[in-house]
């Protein structure tokens, strides 16, 4: 029996933006739009769209590092927005954020084998006596030496950097972690040694992953479930089988088609959208796509299509699936 | 075989002198681009993709020194050429496009002004057909709105439109090789697909051939004739397109196709290249790749493996086919 880890309903997140001294409204970001999905504990869940799209907000307004604008968010059947300060001190133990940047999240000023132990002894994960093997240990399971303990952040690589982000997270032992963007800095070779240490923390360790990325190849080898969003909205949701052996938004199809192969001998036909991506500040009515949409409507302007199961726990928002 | 080569690069060297050493970025580095032909360079990153690009044009960092080589295009040395010469080279003949196209834009001037400006110093053009050229480029491009866009700033254009603006500066005087630096790589992949169909576009109709830097290895597939692998300031590998698809030689090659996820795969877990790339102020004399390699010989310890022809126009940098390559 499977167990519902995190529960998002309807969530949205608007940020309101006062840019440019000569725009005299107040007119709101909606970076986050509605949107409903949960997490059984053992899900890679995928969070997959263009840049500007919502992901990493989903991210942080789920961990409740900044405030929502409507909607629910429940971890293990508690609802975040509502927990009181011990409580929420023991979210920000179960559960962990990794970024893109793994430099901008590490104090140049302290050793990462003291950066990883802080936070285990200040969380009583660990004393002073045993903090340093303690330290090691999850330093040795994340890929890194003994003696990388006793240096500091810029005397290691993008992908050791990384690793030591990943190994000051899994210090404190989390059941949830939310990976924002974090191979998409790094080189083919090193993207590959992280990613295989994602697998193995989860086998190893049960963990449960929300997993953002705009790279489609990473997330089918990765996720167990996949969420593909446009402006603000999931457009498309199913497990990695379904959504890649049938895809059924026009937006996921048009993605799938631009990844580049790599294989000279594969020729396809490649769905160019057109133009960019609409402002979140003003989305196009009806569904939000259908300013680059191939096969969009009159109806497509004028309704915004329901999110809905068409079958095989495959939910789509398109009015011709 | 493709026709003679429009830019022949030989043993070039380019070296910085930092605190650290002497950091030798690109390293003895040749090869040539055939008319209309599209060349891409693939490597990691900090492995001399762009010091390559920016020496052909003698346009590398004040602490960089090109050392040694010769940059033949169309028949004159680059390197010998006064910064006068390349700077009319360069915009007339060869087209550059960088990965951040707001670092090669000036913000304080529109669109138009910084399209002109190229169309009337090389074509000269007045500054009403100017004008009008830019304008047919911006249409060419895929841009709606042209009349509109000519007169924004680029601070008011999103990445994808800014590269397609920078696109048409590089082509607007008809180069003959454009070389373009990471062009997509800040870019979403339907931008990406966008872009990458107009360079396809511009190679038809306008005969030029391209130097494409990139690190994704599904770009290289798409466009390149003629693939360069680097590595640590080395060509490790080259070959045509094909051939280093389905016959790659070197490990640190065959290492890269097969690190990549793919779509439609779903292995258990990718491969993976222990290590990392070596600090280029410290290289040893070892094959550049040895400790990295599960082929590892002891003679890789002792020198780096020159570059060695294999088969037609295929080659590698590796002791595993010194034999074969002498045979
Ligand atoms: N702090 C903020 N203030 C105003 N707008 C923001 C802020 N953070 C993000 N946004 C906007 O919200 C939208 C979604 O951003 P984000 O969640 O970062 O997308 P993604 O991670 O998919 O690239 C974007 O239009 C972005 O510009
Ligand atoms: N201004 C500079 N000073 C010192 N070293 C530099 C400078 N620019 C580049 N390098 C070094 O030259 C090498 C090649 O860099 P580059 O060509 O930019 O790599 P790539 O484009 O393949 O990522 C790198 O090791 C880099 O550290
Ligand atoms: S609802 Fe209309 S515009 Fe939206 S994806 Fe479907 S067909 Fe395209
Ligand atoms: S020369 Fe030796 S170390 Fe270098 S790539 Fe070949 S087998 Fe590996
Ligand atoms: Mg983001
Ligand atoms: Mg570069």
């Amino acid at each position: 029996m499977s167990e519902t880890l995190l529960e998002v309903k309807n969530l949205k997140k608007y940020y309101s933006s006062s840019k440019g001294i000569f725009s005299k409204k107040n007119e709101s970001v909606k970076a986050v739009d509605g949107v409903s999905f949960t997490i059984e504990k053992g899900d890679v869940f995928g969070l997959v769209g263009e840049s500007g799209s919502g992901k990493s907000t989903i991210g942080k307004t789920i961990l409740r590092l900044h405030d929502k604008t409507e909607g629910e968010v429940r971890f293990k059947g508690e609802d975040v927005f509502s927990l009181i300060k011990k409580d929420l001190r023991r979210l920000r133990v179960q559960t962990q954020l990794v970024f893109q940047d793994p430099f901008s999240s590490l104090n140049p000023r302290i050793r990462v084998g003291d950066a990883i132990g802080e936070a285990m002894v200040q969380h009583g994960l660990a004393t002073n006596k045993d903090v340093r093997e303690k330290v090691l240990q999850v330093m040795e399971t994340c890929g890194l030496s003994p003696y990388h303990a006793d240096r500091y952040p810029h005397e290691f690589s993008g992908g050791q950097r990384q690793r030591i982000v990943i190994a000051r997270a899994m210090a404190l032992n989390p059941e949830f972690l939310v990976m924002d963007e974090p191979v998409a800095a790094l080189d083919v070779s090193i993207q590959a040694q992280i990613i295989n240490l994602f697998s193995e923390l989860r086998k190893k360790n049960g963990l449960s992953y929300l997993f953002i990325s705009h790279d489609l190849s990473v997330v089918e080898h990765l996720c167990t479930k996949i969420a593909i969003m446009y402006l603000g909205n999931i457009v498309e949701m199913a497990t990695k089988e379904e959504l890649f052996d049938n895809p059924l938004h026009p937006y996921t199809k048009a993605l799938l088609s631009a990844v580049p192969i790599p294989d000279p001998r594969v020729k396809r036909e490649r769905i160019i959208l057109k133009g960019d991506i609409p402002s979140p500040v003003n989305p196009p009515s009806g569904c939000k796509f259908r300013t680059r949409c191939p096969i969009a409507t009159e109806l497509c302007a004028e309704k915004v299509p329901e999110f809905r199961d068409v079958g095989n726990e495959h939910f789509t928002a398109c009015h011709y699936v | 075989m493709l026709s003679e080569a429009l830019l022949e690069v030989k043993n070039l060297e380019t070296n910085f002198y930092t605190e650290e050493g002497v950091v030798k970025a690109v390293n003895n580095v040749s090869f040539s681009i055939g008319e209309q032909e599209t060349v891409c360079i693939v490597g990691e990153s900090g492995c001399g993709k762009s010091i390559t690009s920016l020496s052909i044009m003698q346009l590398i960092p004040e602490s960089g020194k090109i050392e040694n080589g010769e940059v033949n295009f169309a028949g004159r040395n680059l390197l010998e050429m006064s910064k006068k010469e390349i700077n009319r080279l360069r915009g007339n003949d060869i087209g550059m496009i960088f990965q951040e196209p707001m670092t090669s834009l000036n913000p304080v001037y529109t669109i138009g002004q910084q399209m002109i400006e190229p169309l009337q110093e090389h074509l000269l053009l007045s500054r009403k057909d100017a004008y009008k050229k830019a304008q047919e480029l911006i249409t060419l491009l895929g841009i709606p709105n042209s009349e509109k866009i000519i007169n924004m700033y680029p601070h008011e254009l999103s990445g994808g439109m800014l590269q397609r603006i920078m696109i048409g500066i590089a082509i607007s005087c008809n180069p003959r090789l454009i070389i373009a630096d990471e062009p997509t790589t800040a870019l979403d992949v339907t931008i990406q697909a966008q872009i990458l169909d107009i360079l396809r576009d511009i190679k038809k109709e306008l005969n030029t051939s391209i130097l494409l830097i990139t690190h994704d290895l599904g770009v290289v597939a798409e466009m390149a004739d003629y693939v360069i692998v680097m590595y640590a300031g080395k060509i490790v590998e080259r070959g045509p397109v094909m051939e280093m698809y389905t016959n790659p030689q070197h490990p640190y090659t065959k290492g890269l196709l097969k690190a990549k996820p793919l779509i439609g795969e779903r292995k258990e877990s990718l491969f993976t290249i222990a290590g990392q790339v070596p600090n280029l102020a410290e290289l040893s004399d070892s094959c550049y790749f040895a400790d990295r390699c599960e082929h590892r010989m002891d003679i890789c310890l002792k020198k780096h493996p020159e570059l060695k022809e294999t088969s037609a126009n295929h080659s590698v940098s590796c002791y595993l086919y010194e034999g074969e390559a002498v045979r």
